[in-house]
């Protein structure tokens, strides 16, 4: 045994291993993503039984909020105030925007077919869909724009962060994903803890039930859209910090996150959430070991899987038909 | 049957009773082309115990869906203390003290004890100590199941969950929906000893039952639905001695 060769070996060893904890760093900030649209997704499927088809879109023009209040403010270089505090407004304004855009949908592309079939708000919602992508198109061209995060405080956000060994973790991952788990625990208060909330969950479970109640199932349904909505904002900010803005990013990204809301078992928010980090790491995990044409095909081969074998999803409950 | 305690229709509006906490009046309710109820007219004074018996589908549930606003009537009134309803919503209706058990209870199996008695008090915002005691008073299980999921209960457990839950928002009037269904003959028993109970606290209730005989012998009156209008009406002693009645319900 020559000294040397193991010491080659063992270095080999440790560069995999660093790949793969890098992987997973990666699938952390991409779920984190994932999670706070598929939360968007779960919550009204509980609450309306209506995939809201339009909520990628939402999340888009969150992304494209947040560049609006970036530039507003000097752009990511020049900035007229503090960077930290121009992405703290974006992620506000952002979340504000969102909640409108969010509540708008459902008064006049939801509302209106309430008691309908339940394939009419589908149609609607996939309408909507397009309809919110190419007015972004027409209103701001098809071209892609960045945040231009690279030169935020002089390049600070990718090259501080913690660095352990070979192993670097950027500070925008860590805002990625520290604020995203910030606000699915806001949510969780929110959902478990508020009368707003029990009304939520309480609706989502049974609607006359909640009526029988006092519950004003119209204001539940608008509470949850900007729950929802708002998420998806933010969303938008933390993904496009590390990516494009272009107006059809929601497509991809609305599919996505509602791939996640089946795996995790539509209707649950704890599932929304787990099926979010799941995908984030499938996806991750496809790019880097196997190609990265193929990640799509892997979460949507995924999709299709979970519908077959298990519909309800991993938290999910199976559907009990009441009589 | 034409001796009723109150008057049964706009013919009888001589005498001058106090005003009923739940009257509907000449109600008729359809679900889509189909006509469920034909001209109801029904009270519940303040302090009463009132069944409402019927065989199925004969328009008992969907009185009370009328009542609390669930459903919509076509034509007629609904009011509430003598205030018309009508086209208020439930939730509105509830805030003026009205109350639901409903049929299978109904409870939000997924969430604990007492976020189902908290889902109770839901128009009052937070619930008060007292709203609690009182429940737990009445029911020192649901003291001891309160931060267990609704849906692990027993029937029974579940029953008085779903009571309890009803209580919590203060009602005047309670209405129930088959109390005595799905459970074990032992539990109908105790399921009436809890209404009487509930109902000598103060609260009046609207009882739908099919299980005429115990309905009856609790009530103060009674009223008995067919296809959708209501064919009998009197004292609960009236009715338990009638003969058609017997025939056709009490299964003597």
């Amino acid at each position: 045994m020559v000294p040397g060769c193991s010491a080659a070996r063992d270095h080999t060893f440790l560069l995999l291993v660093d790949q793969f904890i890098q992987t997973i760093v990666d699938s952390v900030t991409l779920g984190s993503v994932y999670a706070l649209i598929a939360l968007g997704y779960s919550m009204v499927y509980g609450i309306l039984k209506l995939l809201p088809f339009a909520h990628g879109d939402v999340f888009m023009v969150g992304s494209f909020i947040g560049l609006g209040v970036l530039k507003a403010f000097g752009g990511a270089a020049n900035p007229t105030i503090s960077i930290w505090l121009v992405l703290v407004l974006m992620a506000l304004a952002a979340m504000a925007g969102c909640a409108v855009l969010g509540v708008a949908v459902e008064r006049f592309a939801y509302r209106p077919l309430r008691n309908a079939p339940r394939i009419a708000p589908l149609i609607s919602a996939l309408g909507t869909s397009f309809f919110i992508a190419y007015s972004m198109q027409l209103l701001f061209g098809a071209n892609h724009r960045t945040y231009d995060t690279f030169t935020m405080a002089g390049g600070k956000l990718f090259l501080s962060g913690i660095t352990w060994g070979p192993l670097h973790v950027s500070l925008v991952r860590i805002i990625v994903v520290v604020v995203a788990v910030v606000m699915m625990v806001v949510l969780w208060l929110l959902v478990s803890r508020t009368r707003m909330g029990k009304a939520m969950r309480a609706t989502s479970f049974d609607r006359e039930a909640a009526m029988m109640m006092g519950v004003d199932v119209d204001k539940v349904i608008v509470f949850t859209f900007v729950l929802g909505s708002a998420l998806a904002g933010i969303g938008g900010v933390l993904f496009s910090l590390r990516t494009d803005v272009y107006s059809q990013m929601g497509f991809l990204a609305g599919l996505s996150g509602f791939t996640a809301a089946v795996i995790g078992g539509i209707g649950s928010v704890p599932g929304a959430m787990l099926g979010g980090y799941l995908l984030g790491l499938v996806e991750t995990v496809t790019q880097t070991y196997i190609s990265t044409g193929w990640s799509n095909l892997f979460i949507f081969s995924i999709l299709v899987a979970f519908m077959l074998i298990r519909p309800s999803g991993i938290l999910g409950k199976a559907e009990i038909k009441k009589v | 049957m034409t001796a009723t305690p109150t008057p049964a229709g706009p013919a009888g509006a001589g005498a001058a009773s106090p005003t009923p906490l739940l009257r509907l009046d000449n109600v008729d309710t359809f679900y889509g082309p189909i006509h469920i109820l034909q001209g109801v007219t029904l009270e519940v004074m303040p302090g009463e115990l009132v069944s409402l018996l019927g065989g199925n589908a004969s328009g008992k549930s969907t009185t009370l869906k009328t009542a609390l606003g669930l459903v919509r009537p076509r034509t007629g009134t609904v009011s509430i203390a003598g205030e018309d309803v009508t086209t208020r919503t439930t939730s509105y209706r509830i805030a003026k003290g009205l109350a639901i058990v409903p049929e299978n209870r109904r409870l939000f199996a997924p969430m604990t004890v007492l976020e189902n008695l908290e889902m109770g008090a839901y128009l009052h915002g937070s619930p008060t100590k007292e709203d609690f005691e009182r429940v737990y008073t009445l029911f020192p299980r649901v003291y001891e199941r309160r931060s267990q999921l609704a849906g692990t209960l027993s029937g029974g457990e579940q029953q008085m969950v779903a009571v309890g839950r009803a209580l919590m928002c203060r009602p005047r009037l309670l209405l129930m929906d088959e109390p005595s269904m799905g459970l074990a003959p032992i539990l109908v028993e105790k399921s009436f000893e809890i209404i009487q109970q509930v109902h000598e606290a103060g609260v009046a209730m609207l009882i739908v039952e099919q299980n005429a005989n115990m309905a009856l012998s609790i009530a103060d009156r009674g009223y008995v639905l067919s296809t959708g209008r209501i064919v009998l009406q009197g004292t609960a002693a009236m009715l338990l001695a009638d003969d058609d009645l017997k025939k056709a319900y009490l299964g003597r």
